[in-house]
């Protein structure tokens, strides 16, 4: 495995400046993960590090060495697509060993054997090697597009989206299984996704993006507890941060330059009371946790409650702010 | 608006059978969410109401009048597609009032559903612009407005937010739910994705093979799935299902999970089969160092407020909902303890679940 340097990337097409000077260093045996919406340049990225596309300006280093110049076989990075390709007439054994088969690289069929058994028995599809490729559930194939490109010892692998064609369900166990891979074999891996949980629940640190800028890196828990920018706030964490004019719920005490207060859950203190300041809009029950929406003063919050609560709709409560973030007008984080 | 009421439906495709024998009503004005994974006979069964599809056998009441073998344009109903289509060259005016063209309403009363539509959907201020400028959410109320403008009685819709991203899925599923607090239009919905259904649904009817598992309020089939494939469905993570084997009595409060002692919500029955599954969601797993069933902890996802630790036990991988403040690492060995109130028991084979103080009445579809 090796480390991966991004170098002042920048990537534009035509008037449209995909990616933006971007510099990030990957260490070797590392998870990072892109976070950000669609069209933030999380793909372009990727594919500028996969040799892919050509960067207009900076550098991709893997393992030290500048990239930059060569082609996406000699970079020697694997690639997890969106949506897994395979070889529908080939086995899943065969499917596996495809990479290695290549004439580029010459492996020993006794290697590629014990190579293709071991990858299996990590992806849990051993009892499988013998079927079609097309016999196998979505799930599955997924697995073994995630196997032929782990049979390959690679330096980096680099995986856009590799979990979102699947079902909740299944997304949910590749999860686990994907963090636990990446840990027993030590990988260096770019992850792109727009999806908060997989990135929280995998990265070691996430990288946010926006309009192909890269606004902050750091681990999840930083990431979710110390937003530098309103944006960032925004992307973590459900239900979604609730953001109020400074005065909404400070009682006219607002602190100077601050313009916004960013409240999670966590962030907020809410009891019945007889004359509170806020009124309970609806309870809105997702079986495990119950989002709590309240009015207060014009604004809407949504918070998580206990599935067992006294709480009903046009109760009033009082609530009240437990160090919430704060924000300047520029939606930049202010500290107190 | 209307009730929408099925008895007795039946669809097969050659030797396939696609919906088996589906009973159940949808009260006027009310959210029914339709809920299973592919090839379930949701979609199959949403079509036969639309008029898409004709039945093999049953029926089909609007209102009390049977349409299982009238045409779609006879039912008075709107149909969203996932995919939602504008017609490129008109602008929002014309593209909202385009059905009300076609059923040939006066111009001025044209105007004023359409403003009115608008208003409920609040893209009053887009009217006058063309739609190719529009942004994702806006097209899709554009859309929205062009089913409601036609006030049906009833609206389908077939995973309409299937093909949006997470962040604005969640937006339009709010959305969504507003606009039916607004309206209170009868409206079925079919999805795959559990939390479209828990957060909008009224009532939700979880399908598979083409039977419905169970017929309920969100909350109630959270609390009290009726199988193992309604607590295996619902939940993310899943409920976690613990199989072991042993007999229960009616009256028993308590069952024995390998030499553990686990209390349960009191029985009401005992089992046919000794192969029994505990039930127990993540949120209701404690860490309890003196509990009797332990296992060592594999993994932690963290989730901001909340983390789901999993932990490996001698009857397979158990998963806690915990607050993200309680630190857990990989190979520490733990107890685990359950709230014995809010468990459920099925029986291994047949899937059902076994009637307790908490599973009352579990119906079944």
């Amino acid at each position: 495995m090796a480390e991966i340097s991004l170098r002042g990337l920048s990537k534009r097409f035509g008037e449209v400046t995909a990616v933006d000077e971007l510099t990030i260093d990957i260490p070797d045996g590392e998870f990072v993960a892109l976070l950000g919406p669609t069209g933030a340049g999380k793909t372009t990225t990727l594919r500028l590090v996969a040799g892919l596309e050509r960067a207009d300006e900076g550098q991709v280093l893997i393992g030290g060495h500048d990239v930059s110049a060569l082609g996406p076989a000699a970079r020697d990075v694997a690639f997890v697509f969106q949506q897994y390709s395979l070889y529908p007439h080939l086995s899943v054994f065969d499917n596996l060993a495809f990479p290695l088969r290549s004439p580029a690289r010459r492996v020993a069929e006794s290697e590629i054997g014990s190579r293709v058994n071991k990858v299996a028995e990590m992806l849990r599809i051993s009892h499988k090697l013998a079927s079609r490729a097309t016999q196998l559930s979505g799930g599955e194939m997924q697995r073994v597009a995630i196997g032929r490109v782990l049979v390959r010892y690679p330096a980096v692998y680099l995986m856009d989206e590799p979990l979102s064609s699947l079902d909740a369900k299944l997304r949910g166990e590749l999860r686990l299984e994907l963090k636990r891979i990446q840990h027993d074999l030590g990988a260096t891996i770019l992850y792109v996704t727009h999806d908060q949980i997989e990135a929280m629940t995998m990265a070691n640190r996430i990288g946010v993006i926006n309009r192909g800028k890269l606004i902050q890196v750091g681990s999840p828990r930083q990431i979710y507890e110390n937003p530098q920018t309103i944006y960032v706030a925004q992307r973590l964490g459900q239900p979604q941060i609730n953001l109020l004019p400074a005065g909404v719920l400070l009682n006219g005490s607002s602190p100077r330059g601050i313009a916004t207060v960013g409240a999670r859950t966590e962030h907020l203190k809410i009891r019945k009371a007889k004359s509170g300041n806020g009124i309970v809009d609806w309870i809105e029950h997702l079986g495990d946790q119950n989002h709590l929406h309240v009015k207060v003063g014009g604004h809407k919050i949504t918070t998580l409650s206990s599935p067992v609560n006294d709480l009903r709709p046009g109760d009033s409560v009082a609530i009240e702010l437990d160090k919430p973030l704060y924000f300047d007008t520029q939606g930049n984080r202010v500290e107190r | 608006m209307a009730e929408i009421r099925v008895e007795k439906l039946r669809k097969t495709f050659g030797e396939f059978v696609a919906v088996r024998n589906s009973t159940f009503t949808i009260p006027d004005g009310s959210f029914f969410v339709m809920l299973g994974p592919s090839g379930c006979g949701k979609t199959t069964t949403l079509r036969m109401v639309a008029g898409l599809e004709l039945p093999s056998e049953g029926q089909i009441l609007l209102d009390g009048e049977d349409v299982a073998f009238k045409p779609a344009s006879e039912r008075d109903i709107a149909f969203v597609f996932q995919l939602f289509a504008l017609y490129p060259h008109m602008n929002v005016r014309r593209n909202i009032g385009f059905p009300l063209l076609c059923q040939g309403t006066p111009r001025a009363e044209t105007r004023a559903r359409v403003e009115e539509t608008a208003k409920l959907l609040r893209i009053d201020h887009l009217l006058d612009l063309p739609v190719s400028g529009l942004a994702g959410g806006d097209r899709q109320r554009v859309a929205l407005g062009r089913a409601i403008v036609r006030r049906p009685k009833a609206f389908l819709m077939d995973e309409p937010l299937g093909t949006l991203d997470t962040e604005f899925r969640e937006l339009m599923i709010g959305e969504l739910r507003q606009l039916h607090n607004r309206i209170r239009a009868t409206t079925v919905y079919v999805t795959h994705d559990q939390l479209e259904a828990m957060s909008m649904a009224d009532h939700i009817a979880v399908m598979n093979h083409g039977v419905i598992e169970q017929l309920g309020t969100p909350q109630e089939i959270y609390d009290r799935p009726a199988t193992l494939f309604v607590a295996d469905f619902i939940g993310s993570p899943a409920m976690n299902l613990i199989p072991f084997t042993g007999q229960v009595t009616p009256g028993a409060k308590a069952i024995d999970l390998n030499g553990a002692k686990v209390s349960v919500p009191e029985l009401a029955e005992g089992n046919c089969e000794s192969e029994l599954v505990l039930g127990a969601r993540p949120e209701h797993i404690t860490f309890d160092d003196r509990s009797r069933f332990r296992g060592e902890v594999f993994g932690t996802e963290y989730l901001g407020t909340m983390q789901i630790v999993t932990i490996k036990t001698q009857h397979g991988q158990v998963k806690a909902r915990v607050p993200a403040h309680v630190t857990m690492k990989a190979g520490e060995t733990v107890g685990l303890s359950f709230m014995g109130d809010r468990l459920s028991l099925f029986e291994r084979k047949n899937g059902r679940a076994l009637k307790t103080a908490l599973h009352r009445e579990a119906t079944r579809g």
